[in-house]
């Protein structure tokens, strides 16, 4: 039986996953908009579990809101770094350190 | 009938209108048109005056007390514009106006060659309006108002010659010491309306009573009694406005002016201001014996002590104004014994004949192509007959020989003083008797080294430079040489002289009987019964002309007596003399030709304070606190915070994003934290 706890744990381990992503790739500028998508998946399967629980469909609403949002922020977000890339050569986050006080 | 609002008002006003004229048009009018405005405005106020004290010694006119427009308000006090109009007012106005008209007169002559004509005119317009404004004045207000605007006029004048750094340092001086006396006169003004609760005259002079018993509290334990405060805070004005030791030392550096100016305003009109003002609040000042006393005390010691340089002095122009100092100091005395009525019948032949005296001694000045040393003079009468006798007749009135003007003030001045039971009488009257013979040791002396005697100038004929006398003051070439021989001024110069030489002679026997032991003053000034030294007199007088033979066999006639024997002897038949007493006399000689010096302290305490406080303040004050501590500190503070803080800022993504975690966590947690 699939509980309600299962679906959280579940969110919670992929919002964890993309938290440490965030920290430990030092790389790569892709990677870091992947991790961050990959936290909005981790609400999303919040928003759907407890909507499904409580028999409440506003949740999944939400869903797909956040969906569209996400898309339109990755879309942003890869158009800024095409545009980093032309300007600085590369992607590499431990170079891209401009607001260096 | 009352006197007309509409002629008061052309009285105070003309000359102002001559003031714009010259000085904002002066330029277009030209110079013609320029002395002709400001005389004429000057002659129409004089002429009115004439005709207002007609009106009211007359009996035609009754007093006017009038406010004509309210000058602001605020809260319950309101400060008004106004006149007071009575027999004192009229006479100090007439005065002005008198010398200050003939003294424009004369200034057409002096100033003949200056580029600054227009605006000489123009500053001598603006002073008469700033004494009318003063002397006719019905409130303490309107009173400071003319008092600091012919106190403005002054500085001005002073440093006319803008380009003459003496003339700059002396109208400095001038101004600063003026602020001293100011400030105390500006605090009487404030007690005046904190005792009395108004600033109006005739309100405030009838409630003066009420000054009796009223205590100014100093300190817990120390009282001050509040006429006494008042008197003595109100005559600090008088102390700096008719330079009175110690604030005097101004008056012989405003020499530096041009010499119409030294005759209307150092001599004859402002410098009295400060005695028609004590005359003025006789009612105040009879509420207090020590303020009066003190008032004796500071006229006495002028009287004496600053005569006593003048008979040093080789300036032409400096030994009449230390005469001037001298003369101030015995109105002061009058005042001091409750002899009012003295001091402004003094203040009157005063100004005649030491305006006389000024100009007189202008015109020498103009003959001498601006040399202003009588060692360089001599001889003089042939050349300018005039001006020799008006200066003889405003002589004789200055050392108060009989039937001359300044007798009769002078005179009675001594009379009174010997009259008077007040603490310090004594004092006073010897100050007085000896400076009778100091008056006349110092004007002889004057007169004999200027028009009697050798002449001990040069006169070069300079062919080449036949029309050179118009630059005057600064290029002075060689002392004692003379491009032509000197000769009498042109009549604008002299004219003044012969219209002062006449109230010079004759006033004194025709207004001492209504002024002094009539009552022609009337309620302007009033004596108590107990102090009233001038009717003690007047039970003794028998007409002028009494007066003045019985003058013949009094002491201050016999020392002017001695004194004409000793300086005739001295300056006239055996110069030598006078250098033999000088070397006799050293030490002495050094005290007054330094002036007790008084100066010298001046500069090295005040002066030389102020510059060291201004330095102290400059370094201590404004440029370690303000600007190393305030201004540079509080942003080399901010610059070292934020060194420390910039380096939070690593510019890693994932920095900033572990930051953002780790506040959530601790918020969440905290929130949590709280909530068990």
């Amino acid at each position: 039986m699939i509980t309600l706890a299962h679906f959280i744990v579940l969110g919670a381990v992929l919002f964890c996953i993309a938290v440490a992503s965030l920290f430990i790739n030092r790389k790569n500028v892709i990677v870091l908009l992947m991790s961050i998508e990959l936290m909005l998946l981790a609400v999303n399967i919040n928003f759907v579990a407890f909507s499904r629980f409580h028999g409440d469909p506003a949740g999944q609403v939400f869903v797909f809101f956040i969906l569209t949002v996400a898309a339109a922020e990755t879309a942003i977000g890869l158009a800024i770094l095409v545009l980093l890339f032309r300007n600085r050569s590369t992607i590499n986050i431990a170079q891209i350190d401009s607001m260096k006080g | 009938m009352e006197l007309s609002t509409s002629i008061l008002l052309t009285i105070a006003l003309a000359p102002l209108v001559g003031c714009v004229l010259a000085g904002f048009l002066g330029r277009f009018l030209g110079r013609a048109g320029s002395h002709s405005a400001t005389i004429l405005g000057v002659a129409i106020s004089c002429g009115l005056s004439f005709y207002v004290l007609y009106q009211l010694t007359t009996g035609a006119a009754v007093n006017y007390n009038h406010n004509l427009y309210t000058w602001f308000e605020i809260g319950k006090f309101s400060a008004s514009v106004g006149f007071l109009i009575d027999r004192l007012t009229a006479m100090m106005m007439v005065v002005v106006t008198f010398v200050s008209l003939l003294v424009h007169i004369y200034t057409i002559g002096y100033m003949k060659d200056d580029p600054g004509y227009q605006r000489f005119f123009s500053y001598i317009s603006l002073f008469t309006f700033s004494m009318l404004m003063l002397v006719m004045s019905n409130n303490f207000m309107q009173l400071f108002f003319g008092w600091e605007a012919v106190g403005l006029v002054s500085y001005l004048l002073i440093g006319f010659w803008y380009k003459k750094p003496t003339a700059i340092y002396a109208n400095l001086k001038a101004f600063l010491v003026n602020r001293v006396g100011d400030f105390g006169f500006l605090l009487g003004i404030a007690a005046v309306l904190f005792f009395l609760h108004t600033l109006d005259y005739a309100t405030a002079f009838n409630d003066a009573h009420t000054l009796l018993g009223q205590k100014l509290q100093i300190t817990s334990t120390v009282q001050w009694d509040a006429a006494t405060v008042i008197g003595i805070l109100l005559f600090i004005g008088a102390m700096g406005k008719s330079a009175q030791v110690p604030l005097h030392v101004w008056l012989p550096d405003s020499m530096e002016g041009p010499t119409p100016i030294s005759a209307l305003i150092h001599a004859a009109t402002m410098v009295t201001a400060g005695i028609f003002m004590v005359a003025r609040m006789s009612p105040i000042f009879e509420l207090s014996e020590g303020a009066l006393s003190f008032v004796m005390i500071i006229g006495a010691t002028g009287a004496l002590f600053t005569g006593l340089i003048g008979i040093v002095q080789n300036d032409i122009k400096r030994v009449v104004a230390y005469s001037t100092l001298s003369q101030l100091g015995y109105m002061t005395v009058a005042l001091g014994a409750s002899a009012y009525a003295g001091a402004v019948f003094h203040l009157m032949t005063h100004a005649f004949f030491k305006a006389l005296l000024f100009l007189g001694a202008g015109s020498v000045i103009i003959a001498m192509h601006h040399e202003q040393d009588m060692r360089y003079m001599g001889g003089l009468r042939k050349y300018m007959p005039i001006t020799w006798i008006t200066m003889w007749i405003g002589s004789l009135a200055l050392c108060g020989v009989p039937f001359f003007a300044g007798f009769y003030s002078k005179d009675a001045i001594i009379e009174a003083v010997g009259e008077s039971h007040r603490w310090g009488a004594g004092y006073a009257y010897f100050c007085v008797l000896a400076g009778a013979f100091v008056t006349a040791t110092y004007t002889f002396r004057q007169m004999y080294l200027t028009f009697h005697g050798k002449e001990r100038f040069k006169v070069v004929d300079q062919h080449g430079h036949g029309h050179h006398d118009d630059h005057h003051d600064e290029d002075h070439h060689e002392p004692g040489v003379l491009h032509h021989a000197p000769k009498e001024s042109p009549w604008v110069v002299t004219l003044p002289l012969i219209l002062l030489a006449i109230p010079s002679l004759l006033i004194g026997y025709f207004a001492i009987q209504p002024m002094l032991y009539g009552s022609w003053f009337g309620n302007a000034i009033q004596v108590h019964e107990i102090h009233n030294v001038l009717g003690k007199l007047g039970e003794e007088f028998h007409g002028s002309l009494a007066m003045a033979l019985h003058g013949f066999g009094q002491p201050p006639f016999w020392l002017v007596a001695a004194a004409f024997a000793i300086t005739t002897y001295i300056y006239l038949f055996n110069p030598s003399v006078a250098d033999k007493i000088k070397g006799a006399l050293k030490p002495l000689w050094t005290m007054l030709d330094r002036k007790y010096w008084i100066d010298d302290v001046y500069y090295a305490v005040f002066a030389k304070g102020g510059v060291m406080l201004g330095r102290a303040l400059w370094k201590g004050g404004d440029a370690s606190v303000i600007d190393g501590v305030l201004v540079n500190g509080s942003a080399s503070l901010i610059q070292r915070i934020a060194s420390g803080v910039r380096r939070l800022q690593s510019g890693y993504l994932y920095h900033y994003a572990f930051a953002m975690i780790l506040g959530l966590i601790l918020l969440l947690g905290g929130y949590w934290l709280v909530g068990q």
